[in-house]
């Protein structure tokens, strides 16, 4: 159900992300002051590697944490068994990584 | 109020798996009275047929260990005065394991886990070599020392919820126990017992709730031993151990 | 009802962090929808967010940077029980960490409103 591979993988994406979190968490409270619109939020990130990269490692870090805790969570709640749950730990990190990539290419890009 | 003259009411579990019920029964209050006294007083009063287990009634072996008002706990240690819910205490045999009969349990799997655990110590040496000398101050010994308390009376298996909701999982005390080994410089078995305590059902799956600490009636901290083995297993597959 | 051996503080930080995840995974897709509209639907982007000027929608997102905070503060608590030595002040460490989440979201709030 959780291997110890799959257990690290989690802890590891965990401590990546924390900087990254703190990092969002202060760019949604400074960036919120005001109101938001889309040209504000483009205007910063059109263009930028900076912010490419490091959305796009939290959306990689994130695709992976979510899956696994959300396949412990299904286990434990729904019992599924193992090839189901391995299913939809894959659908789950393909679709966050998926819909995340392409936000991030949105405000990066476009 | 428990007084000398009134009586108290108790619901008992009565059955097994198949189909159980709370009955009810009139136990007379008594001063100092364990939740032990009032299970003998039934079946020696009331229900000859009733069926529990105890040993040393003094708190020193686990035999009596039972679910009261939701908690586990071991009976004879629990003062009935301090776990009245109003005027009623409900007993009730302990959860995550199959009940036998009425308030006694079968705990066959609770013992193979801590087998599967590699809860044994695997020796090195011989009688011939001389005796290893260990300071009790040594880090590691007293790492050990914190968890060796354990006598397997079931009551921290009975609180976790990763035990009722994913039945590979070890446990609490086979854990604890595989954690005092890893800890003992003079066993040789830690790679082996670290590959057992995190395959299928092992330390990764503990979510440190805590529950097994908060009932210990050892007082032992199994949550923290672990997360000793989840931090040795992370050390053990950087190092390519695992 | 909570059973009665569950009813212990380290067990309702254990439920918030679960929680929490839960709740963040399944906001995730609907977010990452809405930033991907700036690829080729900019207008929708700009008339979501000023939809989310009433004032209900900025009380939900206090709620949602509430469940990231207390879902990373907590986390970091889990790492530190797992990574670093015991300490023994887990309750308190969890509580901080509601208390500090709080504390960030508030700040977002009022500086939304």
């Amino acid at each position: 159900m959780l291997s110890i591979r799959l257990y690290l993988a989690q802890r590891i994406t965990a401590m990546l992300m924390a900087p990254l979190v703190l990092l969002h968490l202060g760019v949604m409270v400074y960036a919120i002051q005001g109101g938001l619109t889309s040209s504000e939020i483009l205007g910063r990130t059109q263009g930028s590697l900076f912010w490419g990269l490091t959305y796009g490692l939290f959306v990689v870090a994130l695709s992976i944490h979510a899956a696994i805790g959300l396949r412990v969570v299904i286990h434990e709640w729904f019992g599924l068994n193992e090839s189901l749950l391995n299913w939809i730990t894959y659908a789950i990190t393909l679709l966050l990584l998926g819909l995340g990539g392409r936000a991030v290419y949105a405000v990066v890009m476009s | 109020m428990v007084e000398e003259g009134n009586t108290i009411k108790v619901l008992l579990s009565r059955g097994n798996d198949s189909g159980s019920t709370l009955k009810e029964y009139e136990v007379p209050a008594k001063e100092s009275q364990t939740v032990l006294d009032v299970v003998t007083w039934i079946q020696r009063n009331l229900e000859p047929d009733l069926s529990y287990r105890f040993a040393c009634r003094v708190g020193m072996c686990g035999s009596c260990a039972m679910t009261v008002n939701g908690k586990p706990r071991w009976t004879c240690r629990t003062h009935v005065s301090k776990v009245m819910d109003g005027e009623t205490i409900t007993i009730e045999p302990l959860r995550n394991m199959p009940v036998i009969k009425d308030l006694a349990c079968d705990l066959n799997e609770f013992f193979e886990k801590w087998t599967k655990a590699r809860g044994h110590f695997i020796p090195t040496k011989t009688r011939d070599d001389p005796i290893e000398l260990i300071s009790p101050k040594e880090k590691k010994r007293r790492e050990a020392n914190a968890g060796i308390e354990c006598i397997n009376c079931g009551v921290c298996y009975s609180s976790c919820d990763v035990v009722e909701q994913n039945d590979k999982y070890l446990g609490p005390a086979a854990l604890n126990r595989a954690w005092t080994l890893i800890n003992d410089v003079r066993d040789g078995g830690r790679v082996e017992r670290l590959k057992a305590v995190t395959s299928e059902g092992g330390c990764q799956s503990c979510h440190s709730q805590q529950g097994c600490t908060t009932y210990c009636p050892n007082t032992l901290n199994p949550t923290r031993s672990i997360a000793g083995l989840k931090k040795a297993a992370f050390v053990a597959t950087l190092k390519g151990e695992l | 009802m909570i059973k009665p051996h569950r009813n212990q503080p380290l067990w309702y930080a254990f439920m918030l962090h679960r929680l929490s995840g839960v709740a963040l995974a399944l906001f995730l897709p609907l977010h990452f929808y809405i930033l991907g509209l700036a690829l080729n639907d900019p207008e929708s982007l700009d008339g979501m967010l000023l939809w989310t000027e009433n004032p209900l929608v900025k009380f939900a997102e206090f709620g949602l940077v509430f469940l990231l905070a207390v879902h990373m503060f907590g986390g970091l608590r889990l790492l530190a029980l797992e990574f670093l030595p015991w300490k023994s002040a887990q309750k308190t460490f969890a509580a901080a960490a509601v208390a500090i989440a709080f504390f960030v979201a508030l700040v977002f709030l009022l500086r939304a409103i």
